[in-house]
């Protein structure tokens, strides 16, 4: 039933991304609001496949591998359907529903795999610690999104080469908007997880912070953010130079996440087994 | 039934032709009226703008209408010589009701897209309809031609671009900010082209407005016109940091506001954007500004390209929107079609029925003992007999309406059976 229910969501996004995806290609309007409501209803989906995913569990909700990707794609479509009606943010979804996507059918394959629960993921820190940095993720990935097509738009318009593209996407303005709100949203979010996170390091290892790639990476990208922040409160920092940053700062947190948390578990493994047969 | 359209447009005829058989407000429902007084015109429709001027409509006849609707152009119009072939097109059935689909959907207008072309031509419906020169086949037509424009419209987007100067800074500078409203616009010389892009600026309802002019009186006058405010011409720069739209016009042989001042006026403003638009010849502004972060330089030349930009897209909308006239067509058509088709159906139907009923009264008459099985027996095998007899030939003109070669036995069916003979109809009954 559940395994149906993440699969008809899946589905949804797919139709979805094809819709945006559309509305991008052909200019029209109408792909672009069936669009917008196979996501709402794909998000309604989604939200109680993650409920019924919770229900049956005695442990802990984040402490499943696919979760957290999962309710990664439902803080990003969450937030995204929160600011499309305010912003006019159609074009966004082109972007995003497809981001989505890959996350749903990566924390899919995840949940194939079937990996167990580990001692370690059962502190009570652990949820809440994935919850926050997972939120903030969301909040982060859309300012990304937003920060791309604001260097693609302001590049059209410097450069006085109007393309096709450029009569659908959203006025700079709205877009730096969506770059402060995120910012103002996310970088909290992000502060408390990695509190959160140290705390639950604490309780596993007994050490509040180990070095390892991942949380250097983390902590680099909040530095980004940061300075962003810093830079947008106090200097007046806007545009350009806040979207670059963004952009950088969310590739720094792909490399926490991704890169660096699957390639080296993935590496120490084998390492270890490698060591073991010798 | 036929459809035809006869007249003329910015393509064919030049304004002296046009302006001659231009129909004024005042004589069109003479026209119409003098129209329908032809017997074979069944019903007309008349369109007559400054950039074409058209007559619909509707016969039987489809070989003797477009020759009189010909006369009827020159004849009402008093034409000394008749008008001569390349100034003239002539379209009938499919050819007329694309033409329709297309000029409403403003795919024929002078300007691709533009959208008065619908209003006029409902206006034109509006106008036959009160003459009552309109029937079933026009009506249905035009509401016709009014949804396939709106389908068009919406579908493909085609009049989403704007195609003149000042629309095209209003366009961008709706990319930069959003939204217009609160956005201050200060005015560098106060020419007429200022005053025009002055104008559409403050239609997105604009914060406020400052204008600066060499001659203060006249930067005084249009301020007072757009509840504006006045600067010195000299203090202009100091203005800067307030403005959001920066239009220049002025005469100047050389720069007046150059790179550094825009730096400098973008700091004040902790980098919150400005649009300069510079539609000086020679130009105001130094190009190099366009390349200070969050400052945006567009001069005449490239609002030029902005609208040629515009203009592709267009085209490509128009593509897609000749695609959904053709459907539209088709089902017009078979609509149309239908309309034959369905009547003479029923008349023939409805003429068996009368036979069959005269017939079966007569026996009943004669035959008092019959049971009432008896009589229904006869009752369902007359009726048996009749649906056989007719099924072959009512299923060949319903196949046949498809490619339109039903017409033939449509009128022979007619005939034979004397469908459009009143009197023998009375005679049965």
């Amino acid at each position: 039933m559940r395994e149906l229910l993440f699969q008809i969501t899946l589905l949804g996004y797919l139709a979805a991304s094809c819709s945006y995806l559309m509305h991008i290609a052909s200019g029209r309007n109408r792909p672009a609001q069936i669009g917008s409501r196979l996501l709402r209803g794909s998000f309604v989906l989604l939200s109680l496949a993650l409920v019924a995913s919770l229900l049956p569990m005695a442990t802990t909700p984040a402490s499943r591998p696919y979760l957290p990707l999962s309710f990664l794609a439902w803080s990003v479509t969450g937030i995204f359907l929160w600011f499309e009606g305010r912003h006019r943010l159609t074009v966004l979804g082109a972007f995003l529903a497809p981001l989505s996507l890959l996350l749903l059918v990566f924390s899919g394959a995840l949940l194939r795999r079937g990996d167990g629960l580990q001692p370690l993921f059962e502190s009570s820190w652990f949820p809440l610690h994935v919850g926050l940095v997972v939120l903030g993720y969301a909040f982060f990935a859309l300012a990304f999104i937003a920060g791309v097509m604001y260097l693609l738009q302001e590049r059209m318009l410097k450069n006085k080469h109007l393309s096709a593209l450029f009569f659908r996407l959203p006025s700079l303005d709205s877009l730096d908007l969506v770059n402060h709100r995120c910012l103002a949203w996310g970088f909290p979010l992000m502060t408390l997880g990695i509190i959160t996170g140290a705390a639950w390091t604490h309780a596993a290892w007994g050490r509040y912070w180990r070095w390892n790639p991942k949380e250097t990476w983390a902590l680099i990208s909040w530095l980004v953010y940061a300075v962003l922040l810093h830079g947008r409160l106090a200097i007046g920092w806007r545009g350009r130079r806040a979207a670059l940053l963004a952009i950088l700062g969310f590739l720094c947190l792909i490399l926490a996440v991704l890169g660096v948390n699957l390639l080296a578990s993935e590496l120490s493994d084998t390492a270890l087994r490698a060591a073991v047969k010798r | 039934m036929h459809i035809f359209v006869i007249g003329l447009n910015h393509k064919t005829a030049p304004v002296a032709v046009r302006e001659r058989v231009a129909f004024s407000l005042e004589r069109r429902q003479e026209a119409l009226s003098r129209l329908l007084e032809a017997p074979e015109i069944l019903e007309g429709l008349l369109l007559s703008t400054c950039n074409r001027v058209e007559l619909y409509a509707c016969s039987h006849d489809s070989t003797s209408t477009t020759a009189r609707l010909r006369k009827f152009f020159e004849e009402f119009h008093q034409l000394k010589a008749p008008m001569p072939d390349e100034h003239l097109y002539e379209l009938w059935d499919q050819q007329a009701v694309r033409h329709l689909f297309r000029v409403a959907s403003s795919l024929d207008s002078m300007v691709l897209g533009e959208p008065q072309i619908l209003g006029q031509l409902k206006d034109a419906f509006a106008a036959a309809e009160r003459c009552r020169s309109v029937g079933p086949v026009l009506t249905r037509l035009l509401h016709k031609s009014f949804s396939v424009a709106k389908r068009v419209r919406s579908e493909t987007g085609i009049a989403c671009q704007t195609l003149s100067i000042s629309y095209a800074a209003v366009e961008l500078a709706r990319k930069i900010f959003g939204s217009l409203e609160n956005r201050r616009v200060l005015l560098i010389g106060a020419g007429e082209m200022s005053e025009l892009a002055a104008r559409h600026l403050l239609d997105q309802r604009t914060e406020g407005l400052l204008v600066a002019n060499r001659t203060l009186e006249r930067a005084l006058r249009l301020a007072a016109r757009f509840g504006g405010r006045a600067v010195p011409y000299k203090d202009f720069p100091d203005y800067l940091p307030q403005a959001d739209i920066v239009l220049t016009s002025t005469t100047a042989d050389d720069y007046i506001l150059h790179r550094s001042q825009v730096e400098k006026a973008i700091r004040l403003r902790r980098n919150r954007p400005m649009f300069f638009i510079d539609i000086a010849v020679p130009r105001n502004i130094e190009p190099a500004v366009n390349q200070v972060d969050n400052a945006y330089l567009y001069d005449i030349d490239d609002l030029q390209k902005v609208i040629d930009a515009n203009l592709r897209e267009r085209r490509k909308a128009a593509a897609r929107a000749e695609d959904i006239i053709d459907q539209e067509i088709d089902s017009f058509l078979r609509w149309l079609g239908n309309l034959e088709l369905t009547p003479t159906i029923r008349d023939l139907r409805r003429h068996c029925e009368a036979i069959r009923r005269r017939e079966l009264d007569k026996t009943f008459a004669r035959q008092p003992g019959l049971g009432s099985e008896e009589r229904l027996a006869l009752e369902a095998c007359t009726e048996a007999m009749i649906r056989k007899i007719l099924h072959r030939p009512l299923t060949l003109i319903k196949e046949r309406r498809h490619d339109g070669s039903n017409e033939p036995y449509l009128d022979a069916l007619r005939t034979l059976f004397g469908l459009d003979d009143r009197p023998e109809d009375e005679d049965f009954r």
